[in-house]
Protein backbone atom coordinates (compact mmCIF):
# COMPACT_ATOMS: atom_id res chain seq x y z
CA UNK A 1 0.00 0.00 0.00
CA UNK A 2 2.82 2.33 0.85
CA UNK A 3 4.47 1.43 -2.26
CA UNK A 4 1.48 2.32 -4.33
CA UNK A 5 1.19 5.40 -2.58
CA UNK A 6 4.61 6.39 -3.56
CA UNK A 7 5.52 9.89 -4.89
CA UNK A 8 6.56 8.22 -8.16
CA UNK A 9 3.78 6.16 -8.31
CA UNK A 10 1.31 9.11 -8.01
CA UNK A 11 3.20 10.92 -10.95
CA UNK A 12 2.42 8.26 -13.46
CA UNK A 13 -0.89 7.92 -12.09
CA UNK A 14 -1.35 11.68 -12.88
CA UNK A 15 0.89 11.57 -16.18
CA UNK A 16 -1.62 8.22 -17.48
CA UNK A 17 -5.09 10.03 -16.53
CA UNK A 18 -3.59 13.58 -18.09
CA UNK A 19 -2.85 12.05 -21.19
CA UNK A 20 -6.21 10.09 -21.60
CA UNK A 21 -8.06 13.06 -21.19
CA UNK A 22 -5.87 14.73 -23.57
CA UNK A 23 -6.56 12.06 -26.13
CA UNK A 24 -10.37 12.36 -25.27
CA UNK A 25 -10.46 16.02 -25.89
CA UNK A 26 -8.51 15.13 -29.09
CA UNK A 27 -10.80 12.95 -30.69
CA UNK A 28 -13.90 15.11 -29.37
CA UNK A 29 -12.14 18.17 -30.59
CA UNK A 30 -11.52 17.23 -33.74
CA UNK A 31 -14.67 15.31 -34.79
CA UNK A 32 -16.93 16.85 -37.29
CA UNK A 33 -19.85 18.34 -35.08
CA UNK A 34 -23.27 16.33 -35.46
CA UNK A 35 -25.32 18.94 -33.85
CA UNK A 36 -27.16 19.76 -36.82
CA UNK A 37 -28.21 16.14 -37.84
CA UNK A 38 -29.50 15.74 -34.11
CA UNK A 39 -31.63 19.56 -34.13
CA UNK A 40 -33.18 18.31 -37.41
CA UNK A 41 -33.61 14.62 -36.20
CA UNK A 42 -35.47 16.66 -33.38
CA UNK A 43 -38.06 18.42 -36.03
CA UNK A 44 -35.80 22.12 -35.00
CA UNK A 45 -34.77 24.49 -37.95
CA UNK A 46 -31.27 25.36 -36.08
CA UNK A 47 -30.09 28.88 -37.47
CA UNK A 48 -27.23 28.75 -39.95
CA UNK A 49 -23.82 29.70 -38.66
CA UNK A 50 -22.54 33.15 -40.27
CA UNK A 51 -20.54 32.66 -43.01
CA UNK A 52 -18.77 35.29 -45.70
CA UNK A 53 -16.07 34.37 -47.83
CA UNK A 54 -14.16 35.51 -51.05
CA UNK A 55 -15.84 35.01 -54.00
CA UNK A 56 -14.24 32.63 -56.54
CA UNK A 57 -14.03 35.09 -58.82
CA UNK A 58 -12.34 37.63 -57.03
CA UNK A 59 -14.57 40.10 -57.11
CA UNK A 60 -15.12 40.65 -53.56
CA UNK A 61 -16.67 38.97 -50.71
CA UNK A 62 -19.91 37.67 -50.04
CA UNK A 63 -21.90 36.39 -46.85
CA UNK A 64 -25.02 34.13 -46.70
CA UNK A 65 -27.00 36.94 -45.29
CA UNK A 66 -26.92 38.93 -49.19
CA UNK A 67 -29.45 36.61 -49.81
CA UNK A 68 -31.83 36.85 -46.73
CA UNK A 69 -35.16 35.83 -47.67
CA UNK A 70 -34.49 33.29 -50.28
CA UNK A 71 -33.82 29.75 -50.44
CA UNK A 72 -30.48 28.66 -50.11
CA UNK A 73 -28.63 25.34 -51.32
CA UNK A 74 -25.26 25.55 -49.76
CA UNK A 75 -23.59 23.15 -51.80
CA UNK A 76 -19.77 22.45 -50.07
CA UNK A 77 -17.50 20.93 -53.29
CA UNK A 78 -13.91 20.79 -54.46
CA UNK A 79 -12.37 20.23 -57.92
CA UNK A 80 -10.92 17.51 -57.35
CA UNK A 81 -14.00 15.68 -55.82
CA UNK A 82 -15.17 12.95 -58.07
CA UNK A 83 -18.71 13.26 -56.83
CA UNK A 84 -18.91 16.79 -57.18
CA UNK A 85 -18.58 16.57 -60.53
CA UNK A 86 -21.15 14.47 -60.98
CA UNK A 87 -23.78 16.19 -58.71
CA UNK A 88 -22.99 19.82 -60.76
CA UNK A 89 -25.38 19.45 -63.42
CA UNK A 90 -28.42 19.09 -61.24
CA UNK A 91 -27.47 22.08 -59.20
CA UNK A 92 -27.30 24.01 -62.21
CA UNK A 93 -30.44 23.16 -63.22
CA UNK A 94 -31.73 23.38 -59.86
CA UNK A 95 -30.55 26.87 -59.84
CA UNK A 96 -32.17 27.74 -62.79
CA UNK A 97 -35.51 26.64 -61.80
CA UNK A 98 -34.94 28.74 -58.23
CA UNK A 99 -33.96 31.81 -59.22
CA UNK A 100 -37.52 32.60 -60.66
CA UNK A 101 -39.04 31.64 -57.27
CA UNK A 102 -36.76 33.36 -54.79
CA UNK A 103 -33.85 30.62 -53.75
CA UNK A 104 -30.83 30.35 -55.21
CA UNK A 105 -27.69 27.66 -54.87
CA UNK A 106 -24.21 29.03 -53.84
CA UNK A 107 -21.36 26.87 -53.75
CA UNK A 108 -18.59 27.04 -51.88
CA UNK A 109 -14.96 25.31 -53.04
CA UNK A 110 -13.06 24.33 -50.08
CA UNK A 111 -9.48 23.33 -49.90
CA UNK A 112 -8.97 23.74 -53.91
CA UNK A 113 -6.21 25.52 -56.02
CA UNK A 114 -8.13 28.27 -56.88
CA UNK A 115 -7.55 27.72 -61.33
CA UNK A 116 -8.71 24.52 -61.24
CA UNK A 117 -11.75 25.44 -59.21
CA UNK A 118 -12.48 28.48 -62.03
CA UNK A 119 -11.79 25.86 -64.34
CA UNK A 120 -14.29 23.69 -62.76
CA UNK A 121 -16.75 26.11 -63.02
CA UNK A 122 -16.19 26.56 -66.90
CA UNK A 123 -16.33 23.43 -67.96
CA UNK A 124 -20.12 23.21 -66.30
CA UNK A 125 -20.96 26.35 -67.19
CA UNK A 126 -22.03 26.89 -63.38
CA UNK A 127 -23.91 30.08 -63.16
CA UNK A 128 -24.55 30.32 -59.26
CA UNK A 129 -22.17 32.13 -57.14
CA UNK A 130 -19.26 30.81 -55.72
CA UNK A 131 -17.55 31.50 -52.83
CA UNK A 132 -13.88 30.27 -51.87
CA UNK A 133 -13.29 28.95 -48.25
CA UNK A 134 -9.18 28.41 -48.99
CA UNK A 135 -8.18 26.29 -45.21
CA UNK A 136 -11.57 25.14 -45.01
CA UNK A 137 -12.66 27.37 -42.10
CA UNK A 138 -16.42 27.43 -42.70
CA UNK A 139 -16.81 23.81 -43.17
CA UNK A 140 -16.62 23.16 -39.36
CA UNK A 141 -19.31 25.46 -38.62
CA UNK A 142 -21.53 23.05 -40.81
CA UNK A 143 -20.14 19.97 -39.65
CA UNK A 144 -19.02 19.29 -42.94
CA UNK A 145 -16.76 16.33 -43.04
CA UNK A 146 -16.50 14.94 -46.45
CA UNK A 147 -17.46 16.20 -50.06
CA UNK A 148 -19.79 17.19 -51.44
CA UNK A 149 -22.13 18.32 -48.73
CA UNK A 150 -25.60 20.49 -49.02
CA UNK A 151 -26.80 22.26 -46.74
CA UNK A 152 -30.77 23.70 -47.83
CA UNK A 153 -31.71 26.73 -45.33
CA UNK A 154 -35.51 28.24 -45.46
CA UNK A 155 -35.80 31.99 -45.95
CA UNK A 156 -35.74 32.88 -42.84
CA UNK A 157 -31.54 31.35 -42.31
CA UNK A 158 -32.50 28.72 -40.65
CA UNK A 159 -31.64 24.77 -41.54
CA UNK A 160 -33.74 22.60 -42.84
CA UNK A 161 -32.01 19.84 -44.47
CA UNK A 162 -28.33 18.59 -44.59
CA UNK A 163 -27.37 15.71 -47.49
CA UNK A 164 -23.96 14.08 -46.55
CA UNK A 165 -22.75 13.52 -50.11
CA UNK A 166 -24.00 14.29 -53.44
CA UNK A 167 -27.69 15.27 -54.16
CA UNK A 168 -30.33 13.54 -56.46
CA UNK A 169 -33.34 15.21 -57.73
CA UNK A 170 -35.25 13.19 -55.07
CA UNK A 171 -33.49 14.85 -52.16
CA UNK A 172 -33.76 18.30 -53.99
CA UNK A 173 -37.34 18.09 -54.95
CA UNK A 174 -38.43 16.72 -51.05
CA UNK A 175 -36.22 19.08 -49.36
CA UNK A 176 -35.78 22.59 -51.35
CA UNK A 177 -39.24 22.32 -53.26
CA UNK A 178 -41.18 22.69 -50.34
CA UNK A 179 -38.85 25.33 -48.66
CA UNK A 180 -40.40 27.54 -51.79
CA UNK A 181 -43.85 27.52 -50.73
CA UNK A 182 -43.11 28.96 -47.62
CA UNK A 183 -42.94 32.53 -46.43
CA UNK A 184 -40.27 33.86 -44.43
CA UNK B 1 51.98 47.60 -78.22
CA UNK B 2 51.14 44.07 -76.78
CA UNK B 3 50.93 44.85 -73.78
CA UNK B 4 47.48 46.88 -74.46
CA UNK B 5 46.14 44.07 -76.57
CA UNK B 6 47.04 41.54 -73.37
CA UNK B 7 44.99 43.94 -71.06
CA UNK B 8 42.16 44.38 -73.49
CA UNK B 9 42.35 40.13 -73.99
CA UNK B 10 41.82 39.95 -69.98
CA UNK B 11 39.15 42.83 -69.75
CA UNK B 12 37.29 40.44 -73.09
CA UNK B 13 37.51 37.48 -71.17
CA UNK B 14 36.38 39.11 -67.30
CA UNK B 15 33.23 40.72 -69.55
CA UNK B 16 32.68 37.05 -71.15
CA UNK B 17 33.17 35.22 -67.50
CA UNK B 18 30.75 38.14 -66.02
CA UNK B 19 28.24 37.32 -68.58
CA UNK B 20 27.97 33.79 -68.17
CA UNK B 21 28.33 33.33 -64.56
CA UNK B 22 24.86 34.32 -63.52
CA UNK B 23 23.90 31.71 -66.27
CA UNK B 24 25.66 29.04 -64.81
CA UNK B 25 24.90 29.46 -61.54
CA UNK B 26 21.25 29.62 -61.98
CA UNK B 27 21.62 26.17 -64.62
CA UNK B 28 23.54 24.61 -61.18
CA UNK B 29 20.22 25.69 -58.55
CA UNK B 30 17.81 25.20 -60.85
CA UNK B 31 15.46 23.29 -59.87
CA UNK B 32 15.57 24.71 -56.50
CA UNK B 33 14.16 22.15 -54.98
CA UNK B 34 11.79 18.86 -55.55
CA UNK B 35 7.95 17.58 -54.57
CA UNK B 36 9.93 14.42 -52.55
CA UNK B 37 11.86 17.42 -50.60
CA UNK B 38 8.53 19.48 -49.91
CA UNK B 39 5.97 16.18 -49.47
CA UNK B 40 7.36 15.84 -45.48
CA UNK B 41 6.80 19.42 -44.86
CA UNK B 42 3.33 20.40 -45.90
CA UNK B 43 -0.04 18.65 -45.13
CA UNK B 44 -2.62 17.19 -47.04
CA UNK B 45 -4.96 19.42 -45.62
CA UNK B 46 -7.96 16.81 -46.53
CA UNK B 47 -6.31 13.71 -45.05
CA UNK B 48 -4.82 15.54 -42.61
CA UNK B 49 -1.40 13.84 -42.65
CA UNK B 50 1.77 15.18 -44.33
CA UNK B 51 1.67 14.64 -48.23
CA UNK B 52 4.25 11.97 -48.36
CA UNK B 53 1.60 9.61 -46.60
CA UNK B 54 -1.33 10.75 -48.93
CA UNK B 55 -0.66 8.30 -51.45
CA UNK B 56 -4.08 7.99 -52.97
CA UNK B 57 -6.30 10.83 -52.19
CA UNK B 58 -7.20 13.30 -55.15
CA UNK B 59 -6.69 16.48 -52.96
CA UNK B 60 -3.12 15.45 -52.31
CA UNK B 61 -2.31 14.59 -56.15
CA UNK B 62 -3.51 18.60 -57.20
CA UNK B 63 -1.57 19.48 -54.03
CA UNK B 64 1.48 17.41 -55.82
CA UNK B 65 0.63 19.36 -59.26
CA UNK B 66 0.87 22.31 -57.75
CA UNK B 67 4.11 21.78 -56.37
CA UNK B 68 5.26 19.98 -59.45
CA UNK B 69 4.65 23.16 -61.60
CA UNK B 70 6.32 25.86 -59.38
CA UNK B 71 9.57 23.38 -58.68
CA UNK B 72 9.59 23.51 -62.64
CA UNK B 73 9.47 27.19 -62.68
CA UNK B 74 12.29 27.22 -60.28
CA UNK B 75 10.88 28.58 -57.44
CA UNK B 76 12.47 27.88 -53.89
CA UNK B 77 11.14 25.78 -51.03
CA UNK B 78 10.10 28.49 -49.43
CA UNK B 79 8.21 30.09 -51.95
CA UNK B 80 6.37 27.13 -52.82
CA UNK B 81 5.36 27.09 -49.23
CA UNK B 82 4.19 30.39 -49.49
CA UNK B 83 2.16 29.67 -52.72
CA UNK B 84 0.84 26.66 -50.53
CA UNK B 85 -0.66 28.75 -47.40
CA UNK B 86 -2.10 31.26 -49.75
CA UNK B 87 -3.82 28.32 -51.32
CA UNK B 88 -4.76 26.27 -48.96
CA UNK B 89 -4.24 28.03 -45.53
CA UNK B 90 -1.28 27.87 -43.16
CA UNK B 91 -2.63 24.79 -41.73
CA UNK B 92 -1.06 23.31 -44.85
CA UNK B 93 2.88 23.57 -43.80
CA UNK B 94 3.25 20.82 -41.13
CA UNK B 95 3.25 23.11 -38.32
CA UNK B 96 0.94 23.08 -35.43
CA UNK B 97 -0.86 25.75 -34.61
CA UNK B 98 -0.89 27.27 -31.03
CA UNK B 99 -4.56 26.98 -30.12
CA UNK B 100 -7.02 24.39 -29.59
CA UNK B 101 -5.39 20.69 -29.47
CA UNK B 102 -2.65 21.86 -31.91
CA UNK B 103 -1.44 23.26 -28.93
CA UNK B 104 -0.79 19.95 -27.35
CA UNK B 105 2.47 19.42 -29.72
CA UNK B 106 4.16 22.44 -27.83
CA UNK B 107 2.85 21.24 -24.51
CA UNK B 108 3.47 17.60 -23.81
CA UNK B 109 7.06 17.75 -25.34
CA UNK B 110 7.80 20.33 -22.77
CA UNK B 111 6.02 18.85 -19.92
CA UNK B 112 7.73 15.48 -20.83
CA UNK B 113 11.11 16.71 -20.83
CA UNK B 114 10.63 18.78 -17.57
CA UNK B 115 8.91 15.63 -16.00
CA UNK B 116 12.02 13.66 -17.51
CA UNK B 117 14.36 15.99 -16.22
CA UNK B 118 13.06 16.05 -12.74
CA UNK B 119 12.85 12.07 -13.07
CA UNK B 120 16.28 12.21 -13.53
CA UNK B 121 17.44 14.89 -10.55
CA UNK B 122 15.26 12.61 -8.33
CA UNK B 123 17.26 9.19 -9.86
CA UNK B 124 20.64 11.03 -9.02
CA UNK B 125 19.76 12.27 -5.68
CA UNK B 126 18.71 8.52 -4.74
CA UNK B 127 21.82 6.74 -6.42
CA UNK B 128 23.79 9.55 -4.81
CA UNK B 129 22.67 8.50 -1.14
CA UNK B 130 22.65 4.73 -2.00
CA UNK B 131 26.19 5.08 -3.01
CA UNK B 132 27.50 6.87 -0.31
CA UNK B 133 26.14 4.95 2.36
CA UNK B 134 28.29 1.73 2.15
CA UNK B 135 31.26 4.25 0.90
CA UNK B 136 30.67 6.19 4.05
CA UNK B 137 30.31 2.59 6.35
CA UNK B 138 34.12 1.12 4.33
CA UNK B 139 35.85 4.08 4.41
CA UNK B 140 35.12 4.19 8.25
CA UNK B 141 35.77 0.91 8.39
CA UNK B 142 39.50 1.52 6.44
CA UNK B 143 40.34 4.10 9.08
CA UNK B 144 39.68 1.96 12.17
CA UNK B 145 41.91 -0.87 10.58
CA UNK B 146 44.66 1.31 9.96
CA UNK B 147 46.88 -1.54 11.12
CA UNK B 148 46.79 -4.80 12.96
CA UNK B 149 48.32 -3.19 15.71
CA UNK B 150 44.89 -1.06 16.68
CA UNK B 151 43.61 -4.62 17.19
CA UNK B 152 39.86 -3.10 16.03
CA UNK B 153 37.38 -5.96 14.40
CA UNK B 154 37.22 -5.88 10.60
CA UNK B 155 37.36 -8.14 7.72
CA UNK B 156 40.57 -5.74 6.72
CA UNK B 157 42.11 -5.91 10.30
CA UNK B 158 41.16 -9.94 10.58
CA UNK B 159 42.88 -10.57 6.92
CA UNK B 160 45.71 -8.60 8.15
CA UNK B 161 45.93 -10.42 11.11
CA UNK B 162 45.89 -14.11 10.23
CA UNK B 163 48.55 -12.92 7.75
CA UNK B 164 51.01 -11.83 10.06
CA UNK B 165 49.94 -15.15 11.83
CA UNK B 166 50.77 -17.17 8.78
CA UNK B 167 53.87 -15.32 8.32
CA UNK B 168 55.17 -15.86 11.83
CA UNK B 169 54.53 -19.93 11.58
CA UNK B 170 56.98 -20.44 8.17
CA UNK B 171 60.75 -20.09 9.14
CA UNK B 172 61.62 -18.37 5.47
Amino acid sequence: MRRLLSPVSIVVVIAVVALLGLLVYGVRSTSPDASIETALASGARPRAPALELPRLDGRGEASLSDFRGQVLVVNYWASWCDPCRAESPLLERWHRRLADRGGTVVGVDVLDVTSDARAFVREFGLTYPMLRDADGTTQKDFGVAAYPETIVLDRSGRIAALRRGPVDEEFMRREVARLLEERA
Amino acid sequence: MRRPTGVLRAAALALVMLALGPASALAVTCPQTSVADLEDEVMCPVCKTPLGLAQEAPQADRERAFILERVERCQSKGAIKVALAAEFGDEVLAVPETEGFDLAAYLVPAIALIAALGACALAVGRWRRSGLAPAVGSSAGTGSTSGPADGAAGPGAEASARLARDLERYDL
